[in-house]
Protein backbone atom coordinates (compact mmCIF):
# COMPACT_ATOMS: atom_id res chain seq x y z
CA UNK A 1 0.00 0.00 0.00
CA UNK A 2 1.42 3.12 -0.84
CA UNK A 3 0.73 6.23 1.17
CA UNK A 4 -0.34 8.89 -0.91
CA UNK A 5 1.83 12.75 -1.00
CA UNK A 6 -0.04 15.48 -0.20
CA UNK A 7 -1.15 16.72 -3.12
CA UNK A 8 -1.16 20.30 -2.93
CA UNK A 9 -1.62 21.53 -6.25
CA UNK A 10 0.07 25.13 -6.00
CA UNK A 11 -2.20 26.66 -9.02
CA UNK A 12 -4.88 25.75 -7.46
CA UNK A 13 -4.24 26.74 -4.15
CA UNK A 14 -3.20 29.89 -4.06
CA UNK A 15 -5.35 30.84 -6.76
CA UNK A 16 -9.08 30.91 -7.52
CA UNK A 17 -9.69 27.05 -6.94
CA UNK A 18 -10.58 27.58 -3.99
CA UNK A 19 -14.34 29.25 -2.47
CA UNK A 20 -13.33 32.43 -1.29
CA UNK A 21 -14.83 33.02 2.34
CA UNK A 22 -14.19 30.02 3.66
CA UNK A 23 -12.91 29.65 7.18
CA UNK A 24 -13.37 25.69 7.26
CA UNK A 25 -10.11 23.60 7.57
CA UNK A 26 -11.86 20.41 7.81
CA UNK A 27 -13.75 21.44 4.48
CA UNK A 28 -10.77 22.73 2.72
CA UNK A 29 -8.65 19.31 4.19
CA UNK A 30 -11.65 17.19 2.85
CA UNK A 31 -11.55 19.05 -0.77
CA UNK A 32 -7.78 18.94 -1.42
CA UNK A 33 -6.44 16.02 0.43
CA UNK A 34 -9.27 14.17 1.93
CA UNK A 35 -7.19 11.15 2.68
CA UNK A 36 -5.94 13.21 6.10
CA UNK A 37 -8.78 13.39 7.21
CA UNK A 38 -8.93 11.10 10.87
CA UNK A 39 -11.72 8.35 10.81
CA UNK A 40 -11.66 7.73 7.14
CA UNK A 41 -11.61 3.63 7.80
CA UNK A 42 -12.57 1.23 5.19
CA UNK A 43 -16.10 -0.25 4.82
CA UNK A 44 -16.06 -3.03 7.25
CA UNK A 45 -16.72 -5.52 4.52
CA UNK A 46 -12.98 -4.24 3.51
CA UNK A 47 -11.37 -5.40 6.57
CA UNK A 48 -10.46 -9.22 5.63
CA UNK A 49 -10.20 -11.40 8.42
CA UNK A 50 -12.08 -8.80 10.97
CA UNK A 51 -15.50 -8.65 9.45
CA UNK A 52 -17.20 -9.78 12.82
CA UNK A 53 -20.42 -8.42 14.37
CA UNK A 54 -20.06 -4.75 15.06
CA UNK A 55 -19.72 -5.02 18.58
CA UNK A 56 -16.62 -6.72 19.13
CA UNK A 57 -14.02 -4.43 16.82
CA UNK A 58 -11.33 -6.85 14.82
CA UNK A 59 -8.54 -4.66 16.24
CA UNK A 60 -7.23 -4.33 19.33
CA UNK A 61 -6.12 -0.45 19.43
CA UNK A 62 -5.32 1.45 22.75
CA UNK A 63 -8.56 3.06 24.61
CA UNK A 64 -8.04 6.19 26.64
CA UNK A 65 -10.02 5.80 30.16
CA UNK A 66 -10.47 8.34 32.20
CA UNK A 67 -11.04 12.07 32.20
CA UNK A 68 -13.18 14.62 34.34
CA UNK A 69 -13.54 18.35 33.90
CA UNK A 70 -15.13 20.79 36.78
CA UNK A 71 -15.63 24.27 37.08
CA UNK A 72 -14.38 26.87 39.73
CA UNK A 73 -14.65 30.39 40.47
CA UNK A 74 -11.72 31.62 38.17
CA UNK A 75 -12.73 29.31 34.90
CA UNK A 76 -12.40 25.57 34.73
CA UNK A 77 -10.47 22.31 35.34
CA UNK A 78 -9.82 19.67 33.02
CA UNK A 79 -7.47 16.57 33.70
CA UNK A 80 -6.85 13.00 33.02
CA UNK A 81 -5.36 9.75 33.65
CA UNK A 82 -2.24 8.52 32.21
CA UNK A 83 -3.17 5.06 30.83
CA UNK A 84 -4.22 3.74 27.85
CA UNK A 85 -5.48 -0.27 28.02
CA UNK A 86 -5.58 -2.98 25.16
CA UNK A 87 -8.00 -5.58 26.29
CA UNK A 88 -6.94 -6.44 29.72
CA UNK A 89 -3.14 -4.91 28.66
CA UNK A 90 -1.72 -1.76 29.69
CA UNK A 91 -0.86 -0.27 26.62
CA UNK A 92 1.29 3.23 27.83
CA UNK A 93 1.30 3.98 31.10
CA UNK A 94 2.37 8.05 30.25
CA UNK A 95 -0.21 8.91 27.63
CA UNK A 96 -1.75 12.32 27.28
CA UNK A 97 -4.82 12.30 26.93
CA UNK A 98 -5.82 16.41 27.69
CA UNK A 99 -4.60 19.10 25.25
CA UNK A 100 -5.27 22.62 25.18
CA UNK A 101 -6.65 23.41 21.68
CA UNK A 102 -6.36 26.74 21.78
CA UNK A 103 -5.81 29.71 24.73
CA UNK A 104 -9.63 29.50 25.93
CA UNK A 105 -10.31 26.09 25.52
CA UNK A 106 -8.67 22.22 26.27
CA UNK A 107 -9.45 18.77 24.73
CA UNK A 108 -9.90 15.60 26.89
CA UNK A 109 -10.07 12.37 25.26
CA UNK A 110 -11.39 8.84 26.03
CA UNK A 111 -11.85 5.97 23.80
CA UNK A 112 -10.18 4.72 20.63
CA UNK A 113 -6.89 6.69 21.16
CA UNK A 114 -5.14 6.82 17.51
CA UNK A 115 -8.57 8.59 16.17
CA UNK A 116 -9.10 10.70 18.85
CA UNK A 117 -5.63 11.95 18.52
CA UNK A 118 -5.89 12.82 15.33
CA UNK A 119 -9.34 14.48 16.30
CA UNK A 120 -8.10 16.56 18.61
CA UNK A 121 -4.92 17.65 16.43
CA UNK A 122 -7.52 18.39 13.59
CA UNK A 123 -9.62 20.41 15.84
CA UNK A 124 -6.76 22.34 17.10
CA UNK A 125 -5.60 23.17 13.37
CA UNK A 126 -9.20 24.08 12.94
CA UNK A 127 -9.72 26.63 15.79
CA UNK A 128 -6.28 28.06 14.40
CA UNK A 129 -7.17 28.15 11.14
CA UNK A 130 -10.57 30.35 11.94
CA UNK A 131 -8.59 32.92 13.85
CA UNK A 132 -6.12 33.11 11.33
CA UNK A 133 -7.97 33.42 8.12
CA UNK A 134 -11.04 35.49 10.51
CA UNK A 135 -8.89 37.83 12.49
CA UNK A 136 -11.04 37.12 16.02
CA UNK A 137 -11.05 33.57 17.71
CA UNK A 138 -14.64 31.03 17.39
CA UNK A 139 -17.27 31.69 19.98
CA UNK A 140 -17.31 29.17 22.47
CA UNK A 141 -20.17 27.48 21.39
CA UNK A 142 -18.71 27.24 17.95
CA UNK A 143 -15.64 25.20 19.22
CA UNK A 144 -18.21 22.87 20.69
CA UNK A 145 -20.33 22.75 17.80
CA UNK A 146 -17.34 22.22 15.51
CA UNK A 147 -15.98 19.75 17.81
CA UNK A 148 -19.85 17.63 17.45
CA UNK A 149 -19.59 17.54 13.96
CA UNK A 150 -16.12 15.45 14.35
CA UNK A 151 -17.73 13.56 16.62
CA UNK A 152 -20.63 12.80 13.78
CA UNK A 153 -18.04 12.13 11.30
CA UNK A 154 -16.47 9.10 13.23
CA UNK A 155 -19.50 7.16 13.54
CA UNK A 156 -19.00 4.65 11.14
CA UNK A 157 -15.43 4.34 12.95
CA UNK A 158 -17.50 4.33 16.03
CA UNK A 159 -20.37 1.56 14.77
CA UNK A 160 -17.08 -0.69 14.33
CA UNK A 161 -15.87 -0.20 17.84
CA UNK A 162 -13.44 2.98 17.70
CA UNK A 163 -15.53 5.35 19.78
CA UNK A 164 -14.48 8.41 20.95
CA UNK A 165 -15.77 10.47 23.67
CA UNK A 166 -13.97 13.80 23.73
CA UNK A 167 -14.96 15.94 26.93
CA UNK A 168 -14.50 20.14 26.13
CA UNK A 169 -13.94 23.06 28.58
CA UNK A 170 -13.37 26.06 27.85
CA UNK A 171 -13.43 29.90 29.18
CA UNK A 172 -16.26 31.88 27.56
CA UNK A 173 -14.40 35.18 27.31
CA UNK A 174 -17.79 36.92 26.31
CA UNK A 175 -19.97 35.96 28.97
CA UNK A 176 -20.82 38.76 31.31
CA UNK A 177 -20.82 36.58 34.40
CA UNK A 178 -17.47 35.57 34.81
CA UNK A 179 -18.23 33.24 37.63
CA UNK A 180 -20.35 31.52 34.83
CA UNK A 181 -17.86 31.83 31.95
CA UNK A 182 -16.23 28.54 32.83
CA UNK A 183 -17.57 25.63 30.84
CA UNK A 184 -18.47 22.22 30.16
CA UNK A 185 -19.51 19.84 27.23
CA UNK A 186 -19.93 16.65 26.45
CA UNK A 187 -20.57 15.00 23.10
CA UNK A 188 -21.71 11.26 22.50
CA UNK A 189 -20.86 8.82 19.85
CA UNK A 190 -23.74 10.67 17.10
CA UNK A 191 -22.09 13.80 17.29
CA UNK A 192 -24.89 15.01 20.26
CA UNK A 193 -23.52 18.06 21.88
CA UNK A 194 -24.73 18.59 25.94
CA UNK A 195 -23.50 21.40 28.03
CA UNK A 196 -22.92 20.21 31.51
CA UNK A 197 -24.24 22.87 33.40
CA UNK A 198 -24.35 21.67 37.08
CA UNK A 199 -19.96 21.94 36.57
CA UNK A 200 -18.46 18.77 36.78
CA UNK A 201 -18.31 15.95 34.06
CA UNK A 202 -16.58 12.69 33.95
CA UNK A 203 -15.89 10.42 31.14
CA UNK A 204 -14.38 7.05 30.15
CA UNK A 205 -14.22 3.79 31.94
CA UNK A 206 -13.51 5.16 35.65
CA UNK A 207 -16.07 8.18 35.42
CA UNK A 208 -18.69 7.01 37.23
CA UNK A 209 -16.29 6.19 39.87
CA UNK A 210 -15.01 9.82 39.10
CA UNK A 211 -18.41 11.70 38.84
CA UNK A 212 -19.03 9.79 42.45
CA UNK A 213 -16.24 11.70 43.70
CA UNK A 214 -17.18 15.31 41.98
CA UNK A 215 -20.38 15.15 43.09
CA UNK A 216 -19.65 14.76 46.88
CA UNK A 217 -16.56 17.39 46.35
CA UNK A 218 -17.14 19.95 43.93
CA UNK A 219 -17.30 23.41 44.74
CA UNK A 220 -18.37 26.06 42.07
CA UNK A 221 -16.75 28.67 44.64
CA UNK A 222 -13.28 26.75 44.99
CA UNK A 223 -10.12 28.75 44.04
CA UNK A 224 -7.69 26.65 41.16
CA UNK A 225 -6.09 25.05 44.50
CA UNK A 226 -9.17 23.21 45.53
CA UNK A 227 -10.39 22.85 42.37
CA UNK A 228 -7.04 20.80 40.92
CA UNK A 229 -7.19 19.25 44.44
CA UNK A 230 -10.66 17.88 43.41
CA UNK A 231 -9.36 16.92 40.24
CA UNK A 232 -6.48 14.64 41.55
CA UNK A 233 -8.63 12.98 44.33
CA UNK A 234 -11.61 11.91 41.70
CA UNK A 235 -9.53 10.52 39.58
CA UNK A 236 -7.52 8.96 42.15
CA UNK A 237 -10.96 7.21 43.15
CA UNK A 238 -11.59 6.63 39.37
CA UNK A 239 -8.11 4.30 39.45
CA UNK A 240 -9.49 2.96 42.84
CA UNK A 241 -12.15 0.95 41.64
CA UNK A 242 -11.83 0.80 37.58
CA UNK A 243 -8.77 -1.13 36.61
CA UNK A 244 -8.68 0.58 33.33
CA UNK A 245 -7.59 3.92 34.84
CA UNK A 246 -4.26 4.51 36.18
CA UNK A 247 -3.62 6.15 39.97
CA UNK A 248 -0.66 7.90 40.28
CA UNK A 249 2.53 6.26 39.55
CA UNK A 250 4.93 7.45 42.34
CA UNK A 251 7.85 5.08 41.26
CA UNK A 252 7.94 6.44 38.25
CA UNK A 253 6.62 9.99 38.74
CA UNK A 254 4.17 9.35 36.63
CA UNK A 255 0.83 12.26 37.77
CA UNK A 256 -2.30 13.13 36.01
CA UNK A 257 -2.21 15.89 33.12
CA UNK A 258 -3.91 19.30 34.54
CA UNK A 259 -5.05 22.10 32.47
CA UNK A 260 -7.04 24.95 33.53
CA UNK A 261 -8.57 27.34 32.10
CA UNK A 262 -9.36 31.06 33.01
CA UNK A 263 -9.48 34.96 31.87
CA UNK A 264 -5.66 34.87 31.57
CA UNK A 265 -5.79 31.25 29.20
CA UNK A 266 -5.71 28.11 29.18
CA UNK A 267 -2.13 26.40 31.53
CA UNK A 268 -0.95 22.94 31.52
CA UNK A 269 0.24 22.31 35.38
CA UNK A 270 4.18 21.49 35.53
CA UNK A 271 4.28 18.45 36.78
CA UNK A 272 5.69 19.03 40.03
CA UNK A 273 2.72 20.95 40.86
CA UNK A 274 0.67 17.82 40.29
CA UNK A 275 3.22 15.85 41.71
CA UNK A 276 2.80 18.19 45.24
CA UNK A 277 -1.27 17.71 45.41
CA UNK A 278 -1.10 14.03 44.21
CA UNK A 279 1.33 13.40 47.50
CA UNK A 280 -0.87 15.30 49.07
CA UNK A 281 -3.67 13.25 48.15
CA UNK A 282 -2.11 9.59 48.65
CA UNK A 283 -0.87 10.92 51.93
CA UNK A 284 -4.45 11.32 53.20
CA UNK A 285 -5.51 8.45 51.89
CA UNK A 286 -3.10 6.26 53.63
CA UNK A 287 -5.27 7.39 56.84
CA UNK A 288 -8.38 7.55 55.13
CA UNK A 289 -8.29 5.02 51.93
CA UNK A 290 -11.79 6.08 50.91
CA UNK A 291 -11.26 9.87 50.74
CA UNK B 1 -10.00 39.74 -43.45
CA UNK B 2 -9.04 40.93 -40.34
CA UNK B 3 -5.78 40.87 -39.02
CA UNK B 4 -4.46 39.77 -35.54
CA UNK B 5 -3.36 42.16 -32.93
CA UNK B 6 0.48 41.62 -32.35
CA UNK B 7 2.30 42.89 -29.43
CA UNK B 8 5.55 41.95 -28.84
CA UNK B 9 5.94 39.49 -25.60
CA UNK B 10 8.54 42.57 -24.44
CA UNK B 11 5.96 45.29 -25.07
CA UNK B 12 2.92 43.05 -22.86
CA UNK B 13 4.96 42.42 -20.24
CA UNK B 14 6.30 45.91 -19.70
CA UNK B 15 2.65 47.26 -19.99
CA UNK B 16 1.76 44.81 -17.22
CA UNK B 17 4.63 45.63 -15.44
CA UNK B 18 4.19 49.47 -15.29
CA UNK B 19 0.33 49.00 -14.40
CA UNK B 20 1.54 46.77 -11.43
CA UNK B 21 4.31 49.22 -10.43
CA UNK B 22 1.83 52.19 -10.47
CA UNK B 23 -0.64 50.56 -8.37
CA UNK B 24 1.12 49.73 -5.53
CA UNK B 25 2.69 53.06 -5.82
CA UNK B 26 -0.10 54.13 -5.24
CA UNK B 27 -0.76 52.71 -1.50
CA UNK B 28 0.84 53.37 1.89
CA UNK B 29 3.82 51.80 2.88
CA UNK B 30 5.02 48.75 5.05
CA UNK B 31 8.36 48.64 6.53
CA UNK B 32 9.41 45.03 7.70
CA UNK B 33 12.80 44.83 9.90
CA UNK B 34 14.78 42.68 11.81
CA UNK B 35 15.06 43.33 15.57
CA UNK B 36 16.85 41.55 19.05
CA UNK B 37 13.84 39.61 19.56
CA UNK B 38 12.40 38.89 16.09
CA UNK B 39 10.76 40.49 12.89
CA UNK B 40 8.66 43.91 13.56
CA UNK B 41 5.83 44.49 10.63
CA UNK B 42 5.05 48.75 10.86
CA UNK B 43 2.67 49.50 8.35
CA UNK B 44 0.69 52.85 7.36
CA UNK B 45 -2.72 51.75 7.37
CA UNK B 46 -5.83 53.80 8.88
CA UNK B 47 -8.15 50.93 8.83
CA UNK B 48 -8.64 48.70 12.13
CA UNK B 49 -9.67 45.91 10.52
CA UNK B 50 -8.47 45.39 6.70
CA UNK B 51 -4.94 44.47 7.44
CA UNK B 52 -2.23 44.63 5.72
CA UNK B 53 0.36 42.58 8.06
CA UNK B 54 -0.94 39.26 9.49
CA UNK B 55 -0.33 35.76 10.71
CA UNK B 56 0.65 32.65 8.51
CA UNK B 57 2.15 30.18 11.19
CA UNK B 58 3.78 29.77 14.10
CA UNK B 59 7.14 31.01 12.91
CA UNK B 60 6.26 33.07 9.81
CA UNK B 61 4.26 36.20 9.03
CA UNK B 62 3.05 38.12 6.08
CA UNK B 63 2.80 42.01 4.80
CA UNK B 64 1.60 43.17 1.79
CA UNK B 65 0.84 46.10 -0.11
CA UNK B 66 -1.39 46.79 -2.97
CA UNK B 67 -4.89 45.63 -3.78
CA UNK B 68 -6.45 44.61 -0.91
CA UNK B 69 -8.66 41.79 -2.46
CA UNK B 70 -5.57 39.93 -4.39
CA UNK B 71 -3.28 40.51 -1.16
CA UNK B 72 -6.27 39.17 0.79
CA UNK B 73 -6.70 36.24 -1.34
CA UNK B 74 -3.06 35.40 -1.18
CA UNK B 75 -2.78 35.22 2.17
CA UNK B 76 -6.04 33.31 2.99
CA UNK B 77 -4.67 31.01 0.95
CA UNK B 78 -1.28 30.87 2.28
CA UNK B 79 -2.68 30.13 5.85
CA UNK B 80 -4.61 26.89 3.89
CA UNK B 81 -1.29 25.77 2.53
CA UNK B 82 0.64 25.95 5.46
CA UNK B 83 -2.06 24.86 7.59
CA UNK B 84 -2.42 21.40 5.57
CA UNK B 85 1.64 21.36 5.40
CA UNK B 86 1.70 21.66 9.31
CA UNK B 87 -0.87 18.93 9.68
CA UNK B 88 0.52 16.47 7.00
CA UNK B 89 3.55 16.83 8.14
CA UNK B 90 4.94 18.59 11.10
CA UNK B 91 4.83 21.92 12.49
CA UNK B 92 8.18 22.40 12.49
CA UNK B 93 8.46 22.17 8.65
CA UNK B 94 6.26 24.90 7.29
CA UNK B 95 9.03 27.15 6.33
CA UNK B 96 9.37 30.65 5.25
CA UNK B 97 11.37 29.80 2.70
CA UNK B 98 9.20 27.07 1.03
CA UNK B 99 6.14 29.84 1.48
CA UNK B 100 8.27 32.45 -0.58
CA UNK B 101 8.76 30.23 -2.97
CA UNK B 102 4.96 28.75 -3.31
CA UNK B 103 4.02 32.60 -3.72
CA UNK B 104 6.89 33.62 -6.52
CA UNK B 105 5.59 30.29 -8.00
CA UNK B 106 2.13 31.11 -8.27
CA UNK B 107 2.60 34.93 -9.17
CA UNK B 108 5.55 34.57 -11.50
CA UNK B 109 3.33 32.23 -14.02
CA UNK B 110 0.22 34.76 -13.14
CA UNK B 111 2.10 37.29 -14.68
CA UNK B 112 2.75 35.85 -17.73
CA UNK B 113 -0.21 34.03 -18.54
CA UNK B 114 -2.98 36.82 -16.86
CA UNK B 115 -4.20 39.92 -18.97
CA UNK B 116 -3.91 41.82 -16.02
CA UNK B 117 -1.18 41.46 -13.30
CA UNK B 118 -1.77 41.04 -9.31
CA UNK B 119 -1.26 44.50 -8.18
CA UNK B 120 0.64 43.38 -4.84
CA UNK B 121 4.03 42.95 -3.44
CA UNK B 122 4.51 40.59 -0.56
CA UNK B 123 6.93 40.11 2.52
CA UNK B 124 7.21 36.95 3.95
CA UNK B 125 9.16 36.70 7.46
CA UNK B 126 10.19 34.12 9.74
CA UNK B 127 11.54 34.25 13.03
CA UNK B 128 14.11 32.33 14.09
CA UNK B 129 15.56 30.39 16.97
CA UNK B 130 18.34 32.82 17.13
CA UNK B 131 18.62 36.03 15.25
CA UNK B 132 21.03 34.86 12.76
CA UNK B 133 18.06 32.67 11.32
CA UNK B 134 15.62 35.43 11.03
CA UNK B 135 14.49 35.50 7.20
CA UNK B 136 12.67 38.48 5.16
CA UNK B 137 12.02 37.45 1.54
CA UNK B 138 10.63 39.91 -0.58
CA UNK B 139 8.18 38.92 -3.00
CA UNK B 140 7.05 41.32 -6.54
CA UNK B 141 4.11 41.29 -9.20
CA UNK B 142 6.01 38.83 -11.68
CA UNK B 143 7.06 36.78 -8.90
CA UNK B 144 10.57 37.98 -8.40
CA UNK B 145 11.73 36.71 -5.10
CA UNK B 146 14.70 38.36 -3.07
CA UNK B 147 16.22 37.54 0.19
CA UNK B 148 17.20 40.55 2.09
CA UNK B 149 18.97 40.10 5.25
CA UNK B 150 17.58 43.42 7.44
CA UNK B 151 14.48 45.07 5.94
CA UNK B 152 12.27 45.07 3.15
CA UNK B 153 10.44 48.39 2.15
CA UNK B 154 7.08 48.13 0.05
CA UNK B 155 4.86 50.51 -1.63
CA UNK B 156 4.02 53.82 -2.38
CA UNK B 157 7.10 56.08 -2.23
CA UNK B 158 9.62 53.67 -1.40
CA UNK B 159 12.96 56.07 -2.23
CA UNK B 160 12.76 58.57 0.72
CA UNK B 161 11.46 55.70 3.26
CA UNK B 162 14.52 53.09 2.17
CA UNK B 163 17.35 55.55 2.26
CA UNK B 164 16.10 56.81 5.20
CA UNK B 165 16.05 52.86 6.95
CA UNK B 166 19.38 52.79 5.24
CA UNK B 167 20.87 55.89 7.20
CA UNK B 168 19.28 55.26 10.46
CA UNK B 169 18.64 51.30 10.55
CA UNK B 170 20.77 49.16 13.28
CA UNK B 171 20.84 45.57 13.67
CA UNK B 172 19.98 44.02 17.02
CA UNK B 173 18.14 47.17 18.31
CA UNK B 174 15.18 46.96 20.96
CA UNK B 175 11.85 46.91 19.65
CA UNK B 176 11.08 50.67 21.15
CA UNK B 177 14.34 51.57 18.62
CA UNK B 178 13.69 49.43 15.80
CA UNK B 179 9.94 51.33 15.58
CA UNK B 180 11.20 53.81 16.15
CA UNK B 181 13.40 53.75 13.20
CA UNK B 182 10.78 52.69 11.36
CA UNK B 183 8.20 55.23 12.21
CA UNK B 184 10.78 57.62 11.04
CA UNK B 185 10.96 56.30 7.67
CA UNK B 186 7.38 55.62 7.10
CA UNK B 187 6.68 59.66 7.77
CA UNK B 188 9.49 60.61 5.20
CA UNK B 189 6.99 59.91 2.47
CA UNK B 190 4.88 62.27 1.54
CA UNK B 191 0.92 61.08 2.07
CA UNK B 192 -0.33 59.45 -1.37
CA UNK B 193 -3.18 60.97 -3.41
CA UNK B 194 -2.78 63.95 -5.63
CA UNK B 195 0.32 66.21 -4.31
CA UNK B 196 -0.95 69.44 -2.68
CA UNK B 197 0.47 72.83 -3.37
CA UNK B 198 3.48 73.92 -1.88
CA UNK B 199 6.16 71.68 0.31
CA UNK B 200 4.38 68.77 2.02
CA UNK B 201 3.52 69.67 6.13
CA UNK B 202 5.46 66.95 7.88
CA UNK B 203 3.52 63.87 9.23
CA UNK B 204 3.09 62.42 12.45
CA UNK B 205 1.98 58.95 12.26
CA UNK B 206 0.08 58.04 15.56
CA UNK B 207 -1.77 55.09 17.05
CA UNK B 208 -4.33 55.01 14.93
CA UNK B 209 -2.55 55.19 11.78
CA UNK B 210 -0.30 52.82 12.32
CA UNK B 211 -0.47 49.04 11.74
CA UNK B 212 2.11 47.36 14.51
CA UNK B 213 3.35 43.28 14.54
CA UNK B 214 5.79 41.07 16.19
CA UNK B 215 7.14 37.66 15.55
CA UNK B 216 8.53 37.60 18.99
CA UNK B 217 11.43 34.76 19.48
CA UNK B 218 10.55 34.13 23.21
CA UNK B 219 6.80 33.24 22.31
CA UNK B 220 8.02 30.46 20.04
CA UNK B 221 8.07 27.31 19.36
CA UNK B 222 4.35 28.18 19.22
CA UNK B 223 2.46 30.94 17.50
CA UNK B 224 5.45 33.83 17.43
CA UNK B 225 3.09 36.79 16.09
CA UNK B 226 1.71 39.48 18.24
CA UNK B 227 -0.16 42.17 17.21
CA UNK B 228 0.75 45.52 19.01
CA UNK B 229 -2.09 47.75 19.50
CA UNK B 230 -3.95 50.35 21.45
CA UNK B 231 -2.11 51.41 25.12
CA UNK B 232 0.88 49.10 24.54
CA UNK B 233 1.66 50.79 20.95
CA UNK B 234 0.71 54.18 22.60
CA UNK B 235 3.62 53.72 25.47
CA UNK B 236 6.13 52.07 22.92
CA UNK B 237 5.60 54.79 19.86
CA UNK B 238 8.63 57.93 20.25
CA UNK B 239 7.20 60.98 22.41
CA UNK B 240 6.17 63.25 19.31
CA UNK B 241 3.57 60.70 18.09
CA UNK B 242 2.01 59.86 21.20
CA UNK B 243 -0.06 62.92 21.16
CA UNK B 244 -4.21 62.23 19.76
CA UNK B 245 -4.22 62.97 16.17
CA UNK B 246 -6.66 65.89 15.20
CA UNK B 247 -9.69 63.23 13.88
CA UNK B 248 -8.34 61.10 11.58
CA UNK B 249 -10.41 61.37 8.61
CA UNK B 250 -8.42 59.28 6.49
CA UNK B 251 -9.90 55.68 5.14
CA UNK B 252 -8.17 52.61 5.33
CA UNK B 253 -8.58 49.99 2.49
CA UNK B 254 -7.43 50.66 -1.32
CA UNK B 255 -6.81 53.98 -2.30
CA UNK B 256 -7.45 53.84 -5.78
CA UNK B 257 -9.12 51.48 -8.15
CA UNK B 258 -7.83 48.37 -9.63
CA UNK B 259 -5.24 49.16 -12.67
CA UNK B 260 -5.53 52.67 -12.43
CA UNK B 261 -1.85 52.73 -12.94
CA UNK B 262 -3.30 52.10 -16.67
CA UNK B 263 -4.86 55.37 -16.83
CA UNK B 264 -2.18 57.62 -15.69
CA UNK B 265 -0.25 59.46 -18.06
CA UNK B 266 2.94 60.03 -16.54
Amino acid sequence: MSFPEPRLPIHTALGTGVQPGSTSFTDYLAATAPHLLPGRMPEASQLQGHTAAPRTPGLDVPHGTTIVALTFADGVVIAGDRRATMGNMIAQRDIEKVFITDSFSAVGIAGSAGIAVEMVRLFTVQLEHYEKIEGVPLSLDGKANQLAAMVRGNLGAAMQGFVVVPLFAGYDTDATDPTAAGRIVTFDATGGRYEEKLGFHAVGSGSVFARGALKKLHDPAADLGGAIRTAVESLYDAADDDSATGGPDLIRHIYPVVVSITGDGAVHHPDADIAEVTAAVVNHRTTRPGG
Amino acid sequence: MTMPFYSSVDQLLRDRSELARKGIARGRSVVVLTYADGVLFVAENHSPSLRKVSEIYDRIGFAAVGRYNEFESLRTNGVRLADVRGYSYDRRDVTGRWLANAYAQFLGPSFIEQQKPFEVELCVAEVGIEAAADQLYRITYDGSITDEPQFVVMGGQTDPISSSMRSSYQEGSGLADALAVAVKALQSAPAPGPASNGPAAARILGVSALEVAVLDRARLPRRAFRRITGATLHDLLPAENRGTPDADQETGGDDAPAASGAESTS
